[in-house]
């Protein structure tokens, strides 16, 4: 997994609680057996104004001036700023993928739903929960200046604002290692491997129940 | 010290081991798979030169993309138009033939939607733990079962170590009290317990779900709640082992037989909460109040009684809800305080995770016996979850019913739940719909959902709009 330590960038504001992963990426697109290439339908249904397919050219589509996406002030946007329940719906991690393909590292909302939250740390995105006061002044202030710019430390658990005013946040311990590491989960796992042998050989003469096989 | 709650226990009895920060391993029994969630896993495990931990662990079926026309059916994977779709469906073939894990392929009588599929093999059994790289893996917990929803990378994570990292989540108790009125169902239900609590009420908790109106309903009444736990947020429900559990699993191809059988019922037998277990978080409803339920917007938590009308966004004084409130208007076409009754229908689907068992169809059929889907009502089908619901309901001649009425009978498969296959609902078109999700584009590119039971869309494909069901059987 690709590190996390320092990102600065432009901040984009999707001003609407309860994004949900269709939202985010189109059922169309879910198609693919790659992880990779979902930036250009990030947003889909909102970001053009036609329908798109997997096969479409995306760079002859009409584009829906009036997203926030499209707007030239926000090009290069690399942090999200989100309302409630950003990322509910399906588990599908092609949300994630999509958002790290476009560019995006960092999201920043009042709170997410949580599968969504567990995909992103699995492929070295961070999402950030700050509370509604905070949120509605970095609207505000994303909105009021073109240009806004954010610094997330995730080691230092701060948020830096272009006044240099700082914002600290919470981060799960081992998620923020495993980020700052670019630590891969399973590696990790297996290195419990004896642990989880042992405790399948009891659990199996506990409860032989679980264990009929589905070779049949 | 207080007794466990249900959730406790299977976690408890799951625990591999824990870090200092609560960052836990949990042993997974059941790993369902589908085609759209699970290629990239595969192919992070070919990549890695790593294999199934234990591949009999793991069961399969394609379920999302395949197509629902007897003609495409007959046809086997040549009926799969769509070159893409048909990509993902043999991937997952040849994905479980090289790792030799069990599936029930495409032209297996016993396919279907793998929530149905699982319960109705006996491969979900109570105590277990269960994920799936879908978020309606929720469902499983009607026969006891802790499962929950995984993304693609956890996906690869349980086939390669038979376990899921997560912390664990709190206990939240929704409480149904007394008994639904005749007429109101399961649907009805977890609509008002969504509606009540909304889409995120139940986030960073597993719920269960308790209280006499819960425990009154079959167990396919079960599934329909726990299927939608999700849409209040939670990634897990749960609901205690009772007798109806024990019975409606006893029997199953995968179930066990014999002394393990009678072992294993011993053992489901504690499967429920102690009396003095705590719960994070209560919420009580009294079943006596739930009416059928409709939703009018874009998000579960939209939703209203079929006497009800639509929020008025002035009524609404938080910004960010009225905000909301004012975008799903406008995606849906509807104006705030129209009646429900006066939304009018384009289609209709009968169908999905939530309600496509045997007990929905014959909810439906009964509804729609003997009359004629409205003429303004453009497409009207039924779509059994399963290759068994489907023989079952041909068995009791529900397909003829259906049929004489004007709705097609399909095959069993995701269809337009979530429209990955042909079976897409039209731009600004209304559909009433037994599915789990009212999202823009959910089921169509521009397409306008309204989640109901499935004797309420049966009821509304013959009026051409939404009618309480109770007015008309």
């Amino acid at each position: 997994m690709r590190k996390f330590s320092v990102e600065q960038g432009l901040v984009l504001p999707l001003d609407r609680a309860n994004v949900d992963t269709d939202f985010i990426i189109p059922k169309q697109f879910l198609k693919s057996i790659k992880r990779t290439g979902f930036g250009v339908n990030l947003f889909d249904e909102h970001r053009y104004l036609d329908k798109g397919e997997p096969d479409s050219d995306n760079s002859k589509r009409p584009l829906n001036p009036d997203f926030v996406l499209n707007q030239p002030r926000y090009q290069g946007c690399k942090i999200l700023l989100a309302r409630d329940n950003f990322g509910c719906g399906s588990s599908r991690e092609h949300a994630p993928w999509a958002l790290d393909d476009y560019g995006f590292r960092v999201m920043i909302a009042p709170s997410f739903a949580d599968i969504f939250l567990n995909n992103c740390f699995k492929n070295g995105l961070l999402p950030i929960v700050v509370n509604q006061e905070t949120i509605s002044e970095l609207f505000r202030d994303t909105q009021a200046d073109e240009g806004y710019s954010l610094t997330v430390d995730l080691a230092e658990q701060t948020i830096t604002r272009p006044d240099g005013n700082v914002i600290a946040f919470e981060v799960d311990s081992f998620r923020k290692n495993c980020l700052l590491n670019g630590l891969d989960d399973i590696g990790l796992t297996l290195e419990e491997a004896d642990t989880i042998k042992a405790f399948e050989d009891k659990w199996r003469q506990k409860s032989p129940w679980y264990f009929t096989s589905t070779s049949v | 010290m207080s007794g466990k709650t249900l959730y406790d226990k299977i976690w408890d009895a799951h625990l591999v081991s824990q870090r200092e920060d609560g960052t836990s391993l949990i042993y997974i029994d059941r790993h369902l798979i589908h085609e759209v969630t699970s290629p990239q896993a595969f192919e992070g495990l070919r990549l890695a030169g790593r294999l199934p931990w234990r591949a009999d662990a793991n069961f399969a079926t394609p379920d999302h993309n395949i197509p629902t026309t007897k003609s495409e059916r007959d046809q086997g994977l040549e009926g799969i138009t769509d070159p893409v779709s048909k990509i993902q469906v043999t991937t997952l073939d040849n994905n479980c033939d090289e790792f030799n894990i069990f599936e029930l392929k495409m032209t297996d009588m016993r396919q279907g939607i793998v929530h149905v599929v699982g319960p109705e093999q006996g491969a979900t059994l109570p105590g277990m733990s269960i994920v799936c790289g879908d978020s309606h893996t929720s469902t499983h917990g009607a026969l006891g079962a802790l499962a929950h929803g995984i993304g693609t990378s956890e996906v690869e994570h349980v086939l390669a170590t038979q376990c899921l990292m997560q912390k664990k989540m709190k206990n939240m108790r929704v409480q149904v009290n007394g008994f639904l009125k005749p007429g109101v169902t399961a649907k009805d239900m977890v609509l008002a317990i969504i509606g009540r609590i909304g889409t995120a009420g139940g986030t960073g908790c597993t719920i269960e779900f308790a209280g006499d109106a819960v425990m009154a309903l079959s167990i396919e009444g079960r599934m329909t709640v726990c299927n939608m736990a999700i849409e209040a947020g939670a990634r897990a429900g749960l609901i205690a082992v009772d007798q109806s559990t024990i019975d409606y699993i006893e029997g199953r191809p995968f179930a066990p037989k014999g002394e393990v059988w009678e072992m294993a019922v011993q053992a489901w037998k504690h499967l429920v909460s102690d009396p003095d277990a705590y719960f994070d978080e209560i919420v009580e409803l009294e079943a006596a109040d739930i009416e059928p339920q409709v939703t009018w917007g874009t998000s579960p938590e939209m939703v209203a009684s079929i006497n009800g009308s639509i929020p008025i966004i002035t009524d609404e004084s938080d910004p960010t809800r009225r905000e909301s409130i004012s975008l799903a208007l406008d995606y849906m076409g509807l104006t705030g305080g129209t009646s429900i009754k006066d939304i009018k229908l384009d289609c209709i689907f009968i169908g999905s995770c939530t309600n496509s068992r045997i007990e929905d169809l014959r909810e439906a059929a009964k509804v729609v016996e003997g009359k004629k889907v409205a003429a303004t009502v453009e497409v009207a089908m039924v779509v059994p979850g399963s290759g068994l619901v489907k023989q079952q309901a041909e068995a009791e001649g529900l397909d003829k019913i259906f049929i004489a009425a004007g709705l097609e009978w399909r095959e069993p498969g995701c269809s337009m739940c979530l429209a990955m296959n042909a079976d897409q609902l039209g731009d600004g078109k209304h559909c009433a719909s037994t599915s789990n999700r009212n999202f823009e584009g959910r089921q169509g590119f521009g397409g306008r959902t309204h989640l109901v039971s499935p004797a309420m869309a049966a009821a509304a494909a013959i009026h051409g709009h939404f009618v309480d069901v109770r007015d008309f059987t």
